[in-house]
């Protein structure tokens, strides 16, 4: 007999080592998400995941599971602060969907589609964040991005290349890459690595491909991403926790 | 680039002091800058390749921190604390003033790259500021007689070390003492009362044998009857959070594991809190007994036990004579192998420093630090008491919690607990400042009230209390009977006093900026938010905000409180949410009538082409009813 715990009024098993969210999803209950990759360990950023237990919130990808636990996940409470999270995001950042090519195949425009985030809600920062395009055959747009870590975590971990770093602190914080001009084409990245499949947003893109497919085709056009983050739940992590190619 | 080719022998030689080990990058990158004013790329590539760190991740550390800088920001590089108490003492004019005289612009380097001017979160001179950071070290009392000083001095391009000793000269101000302060323990002595308590015949002989570690369960009993006095003093953290110490040591000598480390967290970056700075000062013996007792009574057999002291970059100034103490208890067999002749107690403290980061105060971003890492809060669980410094065990406690713990060692908890309240057990030092006569350090037994303090400081017309500092609650003054203590007025020692003629909104907005720039960015919500709710005060301020803002600034308050990853974030809105409560006029009279404003400032938009050709008429403005 497995151990269970209440996720909105249902049983949940799950196995020893696994957090909430992790359980959840095996089990084929979505919990809205962002920053966690079902190949890496949990990071704990986004805080989209954040659920309820009693009268406390926690972020669901951090918690770990234990039998007996009574989860709210579903509630219009927990999914308005998911939407300002994710108005957050948008207004943090220069987000230009129409124009974007990741358009379609991005997690953090098919999240606010699936929790009905309208407009981004609050005044936008605008901030200056310059494209990196001196590589031949990667562009960097800083623009985009959410600060996930997925990146650094992957580079490290998977590839063992750390090409990917943050800096700064605050609103200020952003993602700088591993060489002393700061540019990519200067580093040891190349078009297979990790690190080029897991930026959920349009950062790291491959160039001349773009556009590639037409709308109506797109991940995110044939199935809402609350469906497509169940298939793509249960998978042998691919992350470490650490990093094989540094002391980091 | 060229400076570390010209002397790359100060890097070697820091590296090998710090046995290249990359936890220890922190403490490189803090000594290398003291000797260059900046980190160059060369210093960078080379730290990369002799620690094995990518270097981006160096980059990283360095851009973390507020003191580390990775490009030129001068020979000397001028501070201004900015905490709500120097301003209200003229620290903005103060720095107008210094700017002039240097011909620079305050945020930029002179054009010849020797000094830069700027604001630092509060450095923890509240009882006599303005203050000051000169290249690190501490001056206090700033006034325009001092600054001209400063400003010749640094014109003459004198070191700052050669500078004349009265500036960084900084008073205790302790106003009022009890158990703690007044205390007339000699160094060694609660040790020393810590083993005889644990000395049994079965213990002696225990320790006689072979180490008191080894023995079996009667030598345990050592320790263990220093934690029962511990936990019978219902002792709780000092740093705010108020976790019982006597079960936060028990767990870390409960957890499994060989190596387990003993933490003094002196970050103290609580705006308007400055009694750690005054104990580091004065009772530096007492707090390193205090570390050693717990090092004592967490130590299962057969361990290992280290100290580290994290010290705020702040108090730069304290790191020398707390190395000499450190050293004269060395001397005393009271640090060290086989402490006070009990075969098998080893312990040593170290002091590491860190580089101007308020969230390191937060125990799991310090412990990062101390890793040598961006100060980033880990998830939780877990604990640093299982899984703290190298995921070992690990016991954080505040300065005042540690010389707490050295007093009850040696009177035993009885004695502690029947001082205070019940649920609040021993005396609170009250870092006070403001608008009151008698600034400084008050040391009261639990429970008395804020009006009490308010009379022995001296306040008068005083219109409300920050307690705790901007993480706190502010309390005006329908409500100076209520008392310090857990049961009501937890706190981490700050009191800050506002009398009748200040703008608490203003106060607020100071702290909103104050958050805004200590996030750490790691979570949406902090990082975002906290930039939101500084945008939103000074949309308040240069007069555009609206019941619009108002709202947008509780619904920030929700989002923060439920999902912020750490207290930083739960506390950002609290400043502006206590003053929006209590003093509401002070906030709509900013406002406008209408329902929504926006934030874009049409005039303000013009300013860079103002600058550009240098104009500054009524033409170069547009009309806007601010001017009207």
């Amino acid at each position: 007999m497995t151990d269970t715990f209440q996720l909105d009024g249902e049983d949940i098993p799950f196995s020893p080592g696994q957090t909430v969210l992790q359980a959840a999803l095996s089990a084929g209950h979505y919990i809205p998400h962002l920053c966690y990759h079902p190949e890496f360990k949990p990071h704990g950023s986004c805080k989209v995941c954040t659920i309820k237990i009693g009268g406390r919130t926690a972020a669901s990808c951090t918690l770990p599971a234990q039998a007996g636990l009574e989860i709210e996940s579903d509630t219009e409470e927990m999914n308005a602060l998911r939407r300002t999270l994710v108005q957050m995001l948008f207004a943090e950042g220069n987000h230009f969907c129409p124009s974007c090519e990741k358009s379609g195949n991005c997690a953090l425009q098919a999240l606010g589609a699936d929790l009905g985030v309208m407009t981004a809600g609050f005044r936008h920062f605008y901030p200056d964040r310059p494209v990196d395009a001196s590589h031949p055959d990667i562009l960097l747009d800083f623009n985009r991005c959410i600060l996930c870590e997925l990146c650094v975590r992957a580079s490290c971990e998977v590839d063992e290349k750390c090409v990917f770093a943050l800096s700064g602190r605050g609103i200020t914080k952003h993602l700088v890459v591993n060489a002393a001009s700061g540019q990519l084409v200067d580093t040891n990245i190349a078009l297979t690595d990790k690190a080029m499949q897991v930026c959920p947003v349009g950062v790291i893109l491959k160039k001349r491909v773009g556009f590639a497919v037409p709308i109506g085709e797109r991940r995110y056009d044939q199935r809402p991403i609350s469906q497509q983050a169940l298939d793509d739940a249960p998978r042998p992590a691919s992350g470490s926790g650490h990093c094989g190619g540094c002391e980091a | 680039m060229s400076q570390a080719n010209r002397n790359p022998d100060v890097l070697e030689s820091l590296l090998l002091r710090h046995q290249h080990n990359p936890n220890r990058l922190l403490q490189i990158l803090i000594a290398l800058q003291e000797t260059r004013s900046w980190i160059d790329p060369a210093s960078i590539d080379l730290l990369a390749e002799r620690l094995n760190l990518p270097r981006a991740r160096i980059e990283g550390v360095i851009g973390f921190y507020s003191f580390l800088h990775d490009k030129p920001v001068g020979q000397y590089r001028l501070l201004f604390s900015d905490n709500i108490t120097d301003r209200m003492l003229g620290n903005q004019d103060l720095l107008e003033y210094l700017c002039n005289k240097l011909w620079l612009e305050r945020g930029h380097v002179s054009e010849d790259g020797l000094a830069s001017v700027d604001t630092t979160s509060c450095t923890g001179l509240c009882d006599q500021g303005p203050a000051m950071l000169a290249n690190g070290w501490a001056i206090p009392n700033l006034s325009r007689e001092r600054l001209d000083r400063i400003a010749e001095l640094v014109l003459a391009k004198t070191p700052v070390p050669q500078w004349p000793p009265e500036l960084f000269a900084i008073a205790d101000n302790i106003r009022r003492a009890d158990i703690l302060l007044a205390n007339t323990l000699q160094s060694g002595d609660a040790l020393r009362a810590v083993i005889a308590r644990g000395s049994t015949p079965d213990t002696e002989a225990a320790a006689n044998a072979r180490s008191w570690r080894e023995a079996n369960l009667p030598a345990a009993l050592g320790p263990l009857a220093t934690l029962e006095e511990i936990k019978r003093s219902n002792l709780r953290g000092r740093g705010g959070a108020g976790f019982t110490t006597g079960l936060k040591w028990e767990a870390c000598r409960n957890a499994p594991g060989e190596q387990r480390y003993v933490v003094c967290n002196a970050d103290e970056g609580e705006p308007g809190t400055f009694k750690d700075r005054v104990l580091l000062t004065t009772q530096a013996d007492l707090l390193f007994e205090g570390m050693t007792i717990c090092a004592w009574t967490i130590n299962a057999s057969g361990c290992n036990t280290h100290g580290f002291l994290y010290l705020r970059g702040e108090y730069r100034h304290l790191l020398e004579p707390l190395n000499a103490v450190l050293e004269s208890r060395r001397a005393a067999n009271l640090l060290g192998n086989n402490i006070l002749g009990q075969a098998g107690f080893d312990f040593d403290i170290e002091i590491h420093l860190g580089a101007g980061a308020y969230v390191c105060g937060e125990e799991s971003a310090l412990i990062e630090s101390l890793e040598g890492k961006r100060g980033i809060p880990r998830n939780r669980p877990p604990y640093p008491v299982t899984h703290g410094y190298l995921q070992r065990p690990t016991t954080v406690n505040n300065v005042e919690t540690f010389c707490a713990a050295a007093l009850i060692a040696q009177q035993g908890g009885d004695w502690y607990r029947s001082i205070g309240t019940a649920k609040s057990a021993g005396t609170k030092l009250l870092s006070v400042s403001g608008d009151c006569a008698r600034p400084g350090i008050y040391e009261y037994p639990f429970g008395v009230t804020v009006r009490q303090v308010l009379e022995d400081c001296g306040a008068e017309n005083s219109l409300a209390v920050q307690i705790s500092g901007p993480s706190g609650v502010c309390i005006g003054a329908n409500e100076f009977d209520r008392r310090i203590g857990f049961e009501d007025l937890a706190t981490a020692g700050a009191f800050m006093v506002f009398d009748e003629s200040r703008d608490m909104f203003e106060v607020a907005r100071n702290f909103a900026h104050f958050f805004a720039h200590e996030s750490c960015g790691f979570c949406t919500p902090c990082r975002v938010g906290t930039a939101m709710l500084k945008a939103t005060m000074d949309k308040i301020a240069a007069g555009h905000g609206t019941q619009y803002d108002l709202r947008e600034i509780e619904q920030l308050d929700r989002v923060l409180n439920q999902s912020a990853h750490c207290g930083l974030g739960h506390t950002a809105c609290n400043p502006t949410l206590d003053t929006l409560k209590r003093f509401r006029p002070t906030y709509e009279r900013r406002l406008k009538s209408l329902d929504f404003e926006p934030a874009f400032d049409l005039d303000g938009a013009l300013a860079a082409a103002r600058r550009m050709t240098g104009r500054d008429d009524a033409g170069a403005h547009l009309k806007t009813e601010l001017q009207a």
